[in-house]
């Protein structure tokens, strides 16, 4: 067991298992979100619930925190190792020919989910962050102390177009790198079997429906406000 | 020196045991004080030298190729035989034995071909051991196919790939030796003589095909399992670099070569396109099993064909000729190789050949299509009078019995091979002949083995298909292991061979003596135009047909080629480098001796035997016609010029089959 | 049909190595790609140029040897062939072809064209075999009847050629299409269990030493794989892998 994440199949394996979390909280993420759309009370309580509540906050938090950071690090380590395996590129070279160009370039398309995150952290966790445990107001109310402040929030912050189109580029990113990402994680760890091909179609759906959905609510708060 | 062929005493069924019962064995603390060195790494090199290996020897082995896995074993199709009598159709050792020497037309040695038949069994049951994926029936055991000339299903297969399976399990098993450190793999090698020290082997010298470094190594015993030399023709289904170097520089320091003439022309390869063609391609014998072959009746068909006119599938039943079911109804397309090849020629040469260059018969699946596709439409319980659909479940079945063939076929010769059928005629496959050996597989040469292939002893005049395979296990797994021991016992306390010897200093010295005249030659023409001019002299005057004019002619033609080719061949580059065309030179050099040899001795023989057959000798119906005298081994002993050689005969002796007519009527 | 050819040239694995052009004329549709080169050697010779180094034996798409890069893709263009396999009606007249040798860093170029595949063998010794003696004594090859769909897909995996075509074309130069066959052709097989968590633990850490890249799951090489090995071999060897590595 020692040494397994040096192996390159153990490697596989982290970045699957990694993976499989993230599209877990992937999921859960968006049918949080779309709450707003349909009602702004479900979306505040929740929100509130998922906010203060200690095992979410003190146990979940840290493990997707660990999580987000392992899969970068653990792809990008991985990238090295696997651009050393050849040093002379090729003249000529018909990728296109046997793979995606998702599957070719899922370090890019990380790039820019990177990219998005680090916006998407300065833009709602550093001022959660801030509000509950550096000034203290675990209260989750306005200001004017009329009900809960996120939904306000969330609205507020699809104003400005300019964010609004970069979270849709972010979500686009995010599904080119789902489209090759799910059914890879399976991949990685064994499942390869009579199941695979019902698994494709319901990878796809995934992949391209929830980045979708997250585009949808951006939209809909940006031009019904 | 009188040739003593050591077969042992008693009733055949029992000499084999009682050898191993009596030889001398090395205890295992001594076998680690011994050295062996194994020659190419085929069914019978790779599977010798790991089984040595097992045994405690410290075998060094040598491959030209760039891993032992790529030996042209791998290329066999069909199947290897074994006398399991799994079908319990009446199989038995005794009958593989039989079919073995009838089908090699009489001209084998009787207790070798029963050794073979008898530890065939041992070869599939340690194949299985190994992990070799042999096809199987849905009860879950080994299923079995028929081969030509035999009426039995002993055939075991995986696909068309068996070749492959059976050397990939020879190969892990070397693997494995060599991961023990037993085995020391020298790949990209090329073996560039032998050296004999006091009358026995001891060594080899190589060149390393990447660095051009000409390297000495010694051992207790060297052993050849180098492979045919079918490339003599330029064009045959053998690899690019399959060659006679190894086995010929062996007969130049004393191994004697036995039946060079006897060659097998394989009946269903592709016919060849043009000038430009490098190889021949063969389609697995296991396709007579389901197809026909035939040529028109007409000769306006004929041309019509070749004008383009008309298309094979137009021609009506009754204007075809059936030529294999009309002259030999019981054995009909499964006759043996050389009878089917002799017959296509025949046709081909009366002016009935189907292509543009009259050298093509067809091999036909319209027929296996309908009664495949009828019992398929019964058991499903369709329309069994829907043509159409009949055909396609029958194309479903054969594709499923050889697609990968079919596949092959339609991307050299760009027909698809369902619609139309496919063209086929004969090409040099497999040498029977070569280094003489005795019952021990040990050469005249004392220390220096030959196994497979590279030896005369097991298929006579002609090999059964799924035959070879068979003796190249059998060989390195079974006997040679055991037959060496007896050799090596003298040698426990001899201590390691000294590669510092004059006669290492001379080997080495002749080695480079020629590569230093090839590389400095500056002629103008290339290795390639030599090998092509040989190939066409010897497909010519000692093809499937000879006679005594053509052979005395060839034999000067060559002589005339090879001085030609000393004086004026072309090698670009130096030897310190990977160099194929001075690789290439080598090879060529030694094809332009044997060759020689070869016309020499189809020459001597006169009669017609399996794959030598001589127009002069046939009977009235143009069978092949055996003469009584001539039932010997010609074992050729090396005296300065190929034409020089001197013959030395071993008599064949039959004491447990009569010697018959060979019919397949 | 006339051509020109983008040949990769290199003396030696010292050299550094360029793309060198040579025109080739009079080319026959029927040709094999490999008679290509042999006709563009044929001119060299003559013009006394040092010929293009490439393996190749068998010539029918067997014994792995042939091993190039044509137009960007390991084997050329066509499917389910190597290089020996390929012929020249694949191409059109005019046509500018591009060829290279196998690249990876674990398969230095030896000469020219030529590489280096020998860590492939190394990855074998590691585990690539049933740890079985020649005897003539060990049991009857149908004393256990093995299912004949594990039968038929441990020979699909036994398939592999061993050509390097999957290390090639994969982005990240893996060698894990080779490997997963491997494992998988003992793995399906009832004599491969006794040793299974050895070799595969055995085969994946030499794969590793040997520098090949990790599997990013393109799927590259199955699409070029001359033989068809399927990536199920590759997740077979992952679970193979994990179960050996929890078994410790």
């Amino acid at each position: 067991m020692s040494g397994i994440l040096n192996s390159s199949i153990g490697r596989k394996v982290a970045m699957a298992l990694s993976a499989f979390f993230l599209m877990i909280f992937l999921l859960q993420h968006f049918i949080i979100n779309f709450l707003s759309v349909i009602n702004p009370d479900t979306f505040n309580e929740v929100s509130h619930f998922m906010g203060t509540n200690p095992l979410i906050q003190y146990v979940m938090q840290p493990i997707l925190i660990f999580g987000v950071i392992f899969h970068f690090v653990m792809g990008f380590a991985l990238e090295i190792k696997n651009r050393r395996a050849r040093q002379i590129s090729y003249a000529r070279n018909n990728g296109a020919a046997n793979s995606t160009w998702m599957s070719r370039n899922m370090i890019y398309s990380g790039l820019f989910i990177l990219i998005f995150l680090i916006i998407h952290f300065i833009d709602f966790w550093i001022p959660e962050i801030n509000t509950k445990y550096i000034q203290g107001d675990m209260s989750g109310l306005l200001a004017d102390g009329e009900g809960f402040r996120y939904y306000e929030e969330l609205v507020h912050k699809f104003e400005p177009i300019w964010r609004v189109a970069l979270y849709c580029l972010g979500f686009v990113f995010l599904a080119l790198h789902l489209l090759h990402g799910f059914m890879s994680a399976f991949q990685s760890v064994g499942a390869n079997n009579k199941y695979t091909n019902a698994l494709k179609g319901f990878g796809k759906a995934y992949s391209i429906l929830v980045p979708l959905g997250f585009i949808v609510i951006a939209l809909f708060h940006h031009f019904n406000h | 020196m009188a040739l003593d062929s050591k077969i042992p005493k008693g009733p055949l069924a029992d000499k084999w045991t009682n050898h191993k019962n009596n030889i001398n064995l090395v205890n295992p603390a001594n076998k680690r004080l011994i050295d062996v060195i194994v020659v190419g790494t085929g069914l019978a090199g790779g599977s010798a030298a790991a089984t040595l290996a097992e045994l405690g020897y410290n075998v060094k082995a040598f491959c030209f190729q760039d891993s032992p896995r790529r030996a042209h074993s791998i290329a066999a199709q069909g199947g290897i035989n074994a006398a399991k009598n799994y079908q319990g159709d009446g199989d038995s050792t005794y009958r593989l034995f039989y079919d073995t020497v009838k089908g090699g037309d009489y001209r084998s040695r009787e207790a070798n071909v029963y050794r073979l038949a008898e530890v065939s069994a041992n070869i599939i049951d340690q194949c299985v051991a190994q992990g070799v994926p042999f096809a199987r029936e849905y009860g879950g055991l080994l299923d079995n196919r028929s081969f030509g000339g035999v009426l039995v299903s002993r055939t075991f297969y995986a696909a068309g790939q068996t070749g492959q399976q059976l050397l990939l399990g020879a190969y892990s098993a070397l693997n494995r030796q060599i991961g023990r450190g037993k085995v020391k793999m020298y790949n990209r090698h090329e073996m560039l003589d032998v050296v004999v020290v006091d009358g026995k082997a001891r060594g080899i010298i190589t060149r390393n095909l990447v660095t051009g470094e000409i390297e000495r190594h010694s051992a207790h015993a060297v052993v050849l399992g180098t492979g045919g030399y079918g490339n003599v023709f330029f064009l045959s289904t053998n690899a690019m670099g399959s060659n006679v170097t190894a086995a010929w520089k062996a007969h130049k320091r004393g191994a004697y070569f036995a039946n060079p003439c006897y060659t097998q022309i394989h009946p269903t390869c592709i016919p060849v396109s043009g000038d430009h063609q490098s190889k021949l391609t063969l389609m697995s014998e296991s396709l007579r099993n389901d197809g026909r072959i035939w040529v028109p009746k007409h000769k306006k068909d004929v041309e019509a064909i070749r004008a383009g006119q008309l298309k094979p599938t137009q021609i009506a039943e009754e204007d075809r000729d059936y030529y294999l079911e009309r002259r030999y109804p019981a054995f009909g397309n499964l006759v043996p190789r050389d009878v089917a090849s002799r017959a296509a020629k025949e046709r081909c040469d009366a002016g009935y050949g189907v292509n543009a260059t009259g050298e093509a018969v067809y091999l036909d699946f319209a027929a296996a299509f309908m009664r495949y596709g009828k019992e398929v439409a019964h058991v499903r319980g369709l329309d069994e009078n829907d043509d159409a659909l009949v055909k396609k479940l029958g194309q479903e079945v054969v594709k499923t019995k050889y697609g990968n063939l079919f596949q092959m076929y339609e991307k050299i010769v760009d027909q698809n091979p369902y619609e139309t059928p496919m063209m086929i005629y004969p090409a040099v496959h497999y040498t029977m002949g070569g280094i003489w050996v005795d019952y021990n597989l040990q050469t005249t040469v004392p220390g220096l083995y030959c196994i497979g292939e590279a030896n005369f002893s097991d298929h006579g005049a002609n090999r059964l298909g799924a035959s070879a395979l068979m003796q190249g296990l059998a060989d390195g797994y079974f006997v040679l292991p055991y037959t060496i021991g007896d050799y090596l016992a003298d040698d426990i306390r001899t201590g390691p061979i000294s590669t510092d010897s004059p006669e290492f200093d001379e080997a080495e010295k002749s080695v480079r003596k020629n590569i230093e005249h090839l590389i400095n030659n500056n002629g103008t023409h290339s290795v390639d135009h030599f090998h092509k001019r040989l190939g066409k002299i010897m497909w010519n005057k000692c093809g499937m047909a000879r006679n005594a004019e053509d052979l005395k002619s060839a034999i000067n033609e060559i002589a005339e080629l090879r001085a030609e080719f000393w004086k004026d061949v072309r090698v670009p580059g130096t030897n310190d480098e990977f160099n194929e065309e001075l690789a290439k030179a080598l090879r060529v050099a030694d094809f332009l001796e044997l060759g020689e040899l070869f016309a020499k001795d189809a020459l001597l023989r006169e009669e017609s035997a399996g794959g030598h057959f001589r127009e002069e000798y046939q009977t009235a119906e143009g069978e092949a016609m055996r003469i009584k005298e001539f039932q010997y081994v010609a074992a050729w002993e090396y005296k300065g010029e190929p034409k020089d050689a001197v013959l030395h005969k071993e008599d064949l002796v039959y004491e447990n089959i009569e010697v018959k007519e060979r019919s397949y009527k | 049909m006339n051509l020109t050819l983008k040949i990769w040239r290199q003396k030696n694995a010292n050299d550094k190595g360029k793309m060198v052009d040579y025109p080739v004329t009079d080319v026959s549709p029927d040709m094999s790609f490999l008679e290509m080169l042999d006709v563009l050697n044929e001119s060299l010779v003559q013009k006394n140029e040092e010929p293009v180094a490439f393996d190749h034996d068998c010539r029918e798409g067997i014994c792995g040897m042939c091993s190039l890069y044509i137009n960007g893709e390991a084997h050329g263009p066509d499917r389910g062939i190597t290089t020996c396999q390929l012929h020249m009606r694949m191409f059109k007249d005019g046509d500018t072809i591009t060829i290279e040798p196998f690249r990876a860093t674990a398969f230095p170029v030896i000469k020219d064209l030529v590489v280096d595949r020998s860590a492939f063998d190394r990855i074998q010794h590691a585990g690539g075999f049933i740890s079985v003696n020649t005897s003539g004594n060990t049991i009857d090859a149908n004393a256990i009847p093995i299912n004949k769909h594990d039968a038929d897909e441990s020979f699909e995996a036994a398939m592999c050629i061993g050509c390097g075509a999957c290390v090639a074309s994969c982005k990240n130069s893996s060698a894990m299409l080779f490997v997963g066959a491997k494992v998988s052709q003992f793995a399906l097989l009832p004599q491969g269990q006794v040793e299974a968590t050895d070799r595969v633990l055995n085969m994946v850490k030499q794969m590793d030493e040997e520098g090949f890249g990790n599997c990013t799951n393109t799927g590259a090489c199955e699409v070029e794989c001359p033989k068809g090995i399927s990536l199920e071999n590759i997740a077979r060897m992952n679970r193979e892998y994990l179960k050996a590595s929890l078994k410790g």
